[in-house]
């Protein structure tokens, strides 16, 4: 799949453009088995098998990891594929499960029906978004997406949206329980749902950066002037890639708010945003099977964190306490050391060296 | 010798129970719900150790540290408590999400303390699924009382809006003409307390003449008060956290603004509210206590002040002594010690329930002199009684009966 080019000025270089090439089918029918591998125990019932052989809990970790791997990989499809940088996809993220809450909580929809009112309405706001922050570029376009992120929270608790918004209570939805009298427990349910939802959109995005459009996107990334000699719109093209990336996240935002049966605004915080942009770099910028890592370490990091922290405060007997987020910044500048790449690159780049050893003892 | 053959006869006895998939309760002393054993009972619990409520955080690792003290002293009828407690930020999915792994994964036989109240609404519907007690959440809003349609849940605290109903009818009965304003912060707790101010006005509501909300991420409120000021108003009603409530304190004094000033409990602290907006513009001040603040003098040589400040001592050397919030923590552990202790042998969920809410008149440390905890089966409002005080010198001087507002338990 890596195919080694010759840019015009002589220099070879590895393309790395497709959905992190170099990565081998292997990783792919890996990531998939695994993701398999929960729905065929959900399916057991069906069969007559045991219905817990995966706790409720672990469910609920892996639809979780699902959700966030989608909500990183529309900030990556911004951010790694197209070159802007947003701080501010946690206000995407609430305001697909705000849309969502709103049509379950006022409206009575059911829940998975409002998911296509969510992308269409996430689209729009990131296309309109996307238009003024395109004069902006690098660091500006950051500290506007920024702002964003920190204005979303008070325009949810804003007075006169309370009607829609429910303010600082929130909305309460109803709990998701699996039709027709199908025999899974709500937590396999939610696994199926948000899988069935999350393969179409890694599927749509790996095309869509597969087809003519992905190339002008990651053209304009790369050149600016030169894919705008080519004939490129490069202001529609980002709007829409703004548009594209926001509903993506918008509908990982509406899935969360079902997995949760409640939406606040203290559940949109700041950090939010820069979890998403952490796992997007840890996960590996630009490739695909890089929002699934960047999810899955979203997911585990804190809960590792928390727990390292308390048994290293514990065992040690240290005079001062040790914060989870000590441990998780002594992760981060670990992970970015030793895998600049990414979680996604540092698998590639091990593979890599693994064939080269293995060819270099094939020939002596 | 003797701990580890008993250990060896426990694992046989599961094993075997396991084994023959049997009652599993051969060799035990009582009757048990999951997380707890004749030697233990696993209590679980998620605070904001991180995040913008992180400063409530304390409240946490003193009840944390109130339960290794009754380790230490033997336990609860010999059972060690096992307190598991993580950290959600502030964040309602992330306490879901600790919740769930405390009921589902670790197996805690009960939820208490769980902090804020977006946190404790987003569980509240889950634990009453699950019929898992949600003890005294560490919240004041007024909608934890509710034993018909939530009857795994119980407050602790007075709730706000009884107390908002309290100082209304204080301002009736004393304030000529009053001409209200209020300083409100823009969420439920600010607006559980207006609500309540407004309940107890009554008919009298429009003595309000201005209503002025904050936001947690406005810098000062300094534009609220001189809106506040301006309105004439002669009674100022303070409804914010501790920042803002001395913020505002230090404001009016600037402005020379001198109304009949009303703040609310949660900024009542000596130490944290009023010398940092300067105890002399905080003389007069009334508030409604149901705690003793550590800070304030009368109380230096009470017996339950000391024995406090000896377990600060010991168990939390680094812990702020001005600061109520480990007053909080240590009052709160100390009756959900008395609830399993009434629980005796039959550790069961319905039974700590049970007991929970057949608390009469009981006294707990650091609650001011006649304040007592009562609950039945219909009232799930263990604190219901305040004291008002007002600032003098240093300290408070408790006025008046200790009072309780029937109307907030309907």
């Amino acid at each position: 799949m890596a195919t080694t080019t010759t840019t015009a000025n002589g220099v070879t270089r590895k393309q790395t453009s497709r959905f992190g090439a170099g990565f081998s089918r292997n990783v792919w029918l890996l990531l998939i088995a695994l993701a398999l591998l929960p729905v065929v125990v959900a399916l057991l019932p069906l069969v007559g098998g045991p219905a817990e052989v995966i706790s409720s809990y672990t469910f609920l970790q892996l639809s979780l990891m699902i959700v966030y791997s989608i909500a990183v990989l529309g900030l990556n499809l911004l951010t790694g594929f197209n070159g802007q940088i947003s701080l501010g996809h946690g206000a995407f993220f609430a305001a697909g499960a705000y849309v969502a809450a709103a049509l379950v909580a006022h409206h009575h929809w059911p829940h998975m029906v409002t998911l296509p009112v969510v992308a269409l309405f996430c689209f729009v706001l990131g296309y309109l978004f996307g238009l003024p922050a395109l004069r902006l570029e690098g660091h500006y376009l950051a500290l506007a997406t920024f702002s964003l992120a920190i204005a979303v929270p008070q325009i949810l608790k804003y007075r006169h949206l309370e009607g829609v918004t429910g303010g600082v209570q929130g909305l309460n939805l109803p709990k998701i329980v699996a039709p027709w009298g199908l025999p899974f427990t709500p937590d396999q349910w939610m696994y199926l749902l948000v899988l069935v939802v999350a393969v179409p959109i890694f599927w749509f995005t790996r095309n869509l950066l597969d087809s003519r459009t992905g190339r002008a996107l990651m053209a304009i990334r790369d050149q600016p002037m030169a894919a705008a000699t080519m004939g490129i719109n490069i202001s529609q093209y980002k709007a829409i890639t703004f548009g594209l990336s926001a509903m993506i996240t918008g509908i990982a935002g509406a899935l969360h708010a079902g997995m949760f049966r409640f939406v606040a605004p203290d559940s949109y915080p700041l950090e939010l945003s820069i979890t998403f942009l952490v796992g997007m770099v840890v996960g590996g910028l630009a490739s695909l099977p890089g929002a699934i890592f960047g999810g899955i370490f979203v997911q585990v990091i804190e809960k590792y964190a928390d727990s390292i922290a308390r048994s290293l405060s514990s065992t040690l007997h240290l005079p001062i306490d040790i914060e989870p987020w000590t441990i998780y910044g002594i992760a981060l500048i670990l992970l970015v050391y030793l895998m600049p790449t990414g979680i996604a690159g540092g698998i590639a780049r091990l593979r890599r060296l693994m064939n080269n050893t293995g060819r270099r003892s094939g020939t002596s | 010798m003797l701990q580890s053959s008993r250990r060896l006869f426990l694992a046989g006895a599961s094993a075997l129970g396991l084994a023959i998939a049997a009652t599993p309760a051969l060799a035990q002393k009582g009757k048990y719900d999951e997380g707890a054993s004749d030697t233990e009972i696993k209590i679980g619990n998620t605070n904001p150790y991180s995040g913008p409520a992180s400063a409530y955080g304390v409240i946490g690792k003193s009840i944390d540290a109130y339960f290794k003290k009754i380790n230490d002293d033997g336990g609860i009828n010999g059972r060690k408590i096992n307190f598991v407690t993580y950290d959600d930020g502030y964040s309602p999915p992330k306490t879901v999400e600790m919740v769930r792994k405390l009921v589902e994964q670790d197996k805690v036989l009960l939820l208490f303390q769980t902090l804020g109240t977006p946190p404790n609404t987003a569980i509240w519907q889950y634990m009453n699924d699950a019929k898992v007690p949600q003890l005294f959440v560490a919240t004041g809003a007024s909608k934890w009382g509710d034993p018909k349609g939530h009857p795994w849940t119980m407050g602790f605290q007075p709730d706000y809006r009884t107390e908002g109903i309290i100082y209304a009818k204080h301002i009736l009965e004393t304030v000529k003409d009053a001409k209200i304003a209020v300083l409100y912060q823009n969420d439920d707790y600010g607006k559980d307390y207006l609500g309540g101010f407004k309940e107890g006005l009554g008919k009298d509501a429009n003595k309000i003449v201005k209503e002025e909300p904050y936001n947690v991420t406005d810098p000062t409120v300094d534009n609220q008060i001189i809106q506040l000021k301006n309105s004439g108003a002669n009674v100022f009603f303070n409804i914010a956290t501790p920042k803002f409530a001395a913020q505002a304190i230090k404001k009016a004094a600037e402005l020379g603004w001198k109304p009949v000033q009303y703040v609310n409990n949660v900024s009542s602290s000596v130490g944290s509210v009023m010398k940092p907006a300067g105890i002399d513009n905080a003389q007069g001040i009334i508030t409604a206590l149901y705690l003793k603040d550590p800070t304030d003098p009368q109380w230096a040589n009470s017996a339950d002040m000391k024995e406090w400040k000896a377990f600060m001592a010991k168990y939390m050397p680094q812990g702020n002594l001005s600061d109520g919030s480990y007053v909080y923590g240590y009052a709160v552990a100390h009756l959900m010690e008395i609830v399993l202790k009434q629980c005796g042998n039959e550790l069961t969920r319905a039974n700590i329930m049970k007991q929970a809410a057949n608390l009469k008149s009981v006294e707990i440390p650091l609650l001011l002199p006649g304040i007592k905890v009562n609950t039945s089966p219909t009232d799930f409002y263990p604190l219901q009684s305040v004291q008002l005080a007002r600032i003098k010198g240093e300290s408070y001087e408790l006025f008046g009966k200790v009072l309780s507002n029937e109307a907030a338990s309907n």
